[in-house]
């Protein structure tokens, strides 16, 4: 079953086209990953999937759930992890899990175990604004997972992150893989390499691409993922 | 449960800035035992505790648009709120999350102010928790105020609508250091068309037991709340789902 299916998705400011009549389908457990250049689409993607723009024309349904007339259903099965560290500063790192477990109407316990899951344990009495960087981006990470969504949007979930703390966030992603059908957008090749089940290349608002990395650098003839991802956003954007 | 697990957001929020509790229970003190102190060293009476009270009372609920408008604009320019929009929170569980937890505020900030001027020789009666219950219309105005603000503006913007233009406009308009009848013609007409002088008197009348004015005032109070509460849920319902 497709967890996600994008049809015809388009965004438009001011008559500049943004998004460009998105075709996809993801499968329920699978990590899709969204690449492109700046202003390529992807996080406008991400806005109109987790409902927080409208699309100009076209829909997409989350299991089912219509982003444009059910919305509201749609909201209770979807989690988004914002580009921007998304915290209530204020509040201690285990009240801003435990303000997202009420609002889903999830028992407290969730918030605490995901607390532990994200090693988030020794900061859970610390307010928000005195974490780190690194750390706000770990909690507000993990207050996309409070509710157990079914599908799980991660808009550069590891930018400015250190390479530890990446990679013990590609581990928790990877956890969820299987579980939960997720878009992760990022401007890190090799992190859509190590976790993605498919990646997807965007420019100029079209999904120019749609493979495994293997398929993406057989497709653009070259041995590494990177030179591919080169060779095919850029070669479309000149097209 | 949406509503409530979000007020209960806002409220630490609110009560862990120690702005919101200086301004919200420090200044106004400060300001009555001040007048209070003028009063005894001039000999004609112009601030009077039975007048002045209430009037400070009424005062200090102008923060309450200054922290509700504040928390809403702040949040609008967060990342939170984005979050928050695309988790199944409705205009109203927002609304209500942002309007509950300045409710025991206000009562708060009303009780403190009454206490200080019993304090400073206001004689204590039964009267004064009518004057109390006589502002909670103002008090919905001044939120609602703060909530129409933080929907329209950033938070630079609510800081200069309701921290500096919406307190003078109430200290000048509600009679509170002065009589409004020194005012004439076109100002007190002014005066008596927005709601602040009726929350004013409206407070003097409960606080002197004059039970025969205190309809009108609270009516004409509680009609501005009401069409301003409306305003703001009007444009936050259409904040939200301009998307």
């Amino acid at each position: 079953m497709n967890a996600i299916e994008i049809t015809g998705l388009t965004k438009e400011y001011a008559g500049r086209r943004v998004v460009d009549k998105l075709e996809l389908s993801v499968p329920a457990g699978e990590l899709f990953a969204l690449l492109g250049v700046n202003g390529a689409g992807k996080s406008t993607t991400i806005k109109m999937l987790s409902c927080l723009t409208a699309p100009t024309q076209g829909d997409a349904r989350l299991m089912g759930h219509s982003v444009t007339k059910d919305s509201h259903q749609a909201k209770e099965i979807l989690a988004v992890s914002p580009q921007e560290t998304a915290v209530a500063p204020n509040l201690t790192a285990a009240e801003n899990l435990e303000l997202m477990a009420g609002i889903y109407g999830r028992p407290r316990q969730l918030a605490a175990q995901v607390q532990a899951q994200l090693g988030l344990d020794r900061w859970g009495g610390t307010r928000a604004k005195n974490l780190s960087g690194g750390w706000q981006r770990r909690l507000s990470i993990a207050m996309a997972l409070v509710s157990q969504p079914e599908i799980l949007f991660l808009d550069e979930p590891t930018l400015g992150l250190d390479v530890l703390a990446r990679r013990e966030l590609w581990s928790v992603i990877r956890g969820l893989k299987g579980r939960t059908a997720m878009i992760l957008t990022t401007h890190y090749l090799e992190e859509a390499e190590a976790l993605a089940d498919r990646i997807g290349v965007m420019n100029a608002g079209r999904l120019r691409a749609v493979g495994t990395a293997e398929e993406l650098k057989a497709l653009a003839g070259c041995q590494s993922f990177e030179d591919a991802f080169v060779a095919l956003a850029g070669e479309e954007a000149a097209s | 449960m949406r509503a409530a697990a979000f007020a209960k957001r806002n409220l630490k929020e609110l009560l862990r800035d120690p702005l919101t509790l200086f301004f919200g229970l420090g200044f106004p003190m400060a300001l009555l035992g001040l007048m209070t102190l003028i009063q005894r060293n001039i000999p004609v009476h112009i601030f009077e505790l039975d007048t002045l009270a209430p009037g400070m009372a009424l005062f200090g609920l102008t923060f309450m648009a200054l922290f509700s408008g504040l928390l809403l604009a702040k949040d609008r320019s967060s990342a939170l709120l984005a979050r928050l929009t695309a988790s199944p929170m409705t205009a109203a569980d927002f609304l209500l999350g942002y309007l509950l937890p300045m409710l025991p505020m206000a009562a708060g900030q009303t009780a403190v102010c009454l206490a200080a001027a019993v304090a400073l020789g206001l004689p204590p009666s039964w009267n004064l928790l009518a004057a109390a219950a006589s502002l909670l219309p103002s008090a919905l105005l001044f939120i609602a105020l703060g909530l129409l603000c933080g929907t329209l503006f950033n938070d630079k913007q609510v800081g200069g609508m309701c921290g500096a233009l919406l307190t003078n406009v109430t200290a000048f308009l509600a009679g509170i250091w002065f009589d409004l009848s020194l005012l004439g013609g076109p100002l007190h007409a002014a005066a008596y068309f927005l709601p602040f002088a009726h929350g004013a008197d409206a407070a003097k009348a409960a606080l002197a037991g004059d039970w025969a004015a205190l309809p009108v005032h609270l009516l004409w109070v509680s009609a501005w709340a009401a069409a301003v509460m409306a305003l703001a849920v009007l444009l936050f319902r259409r904040r939200l789902t301009e998307r």
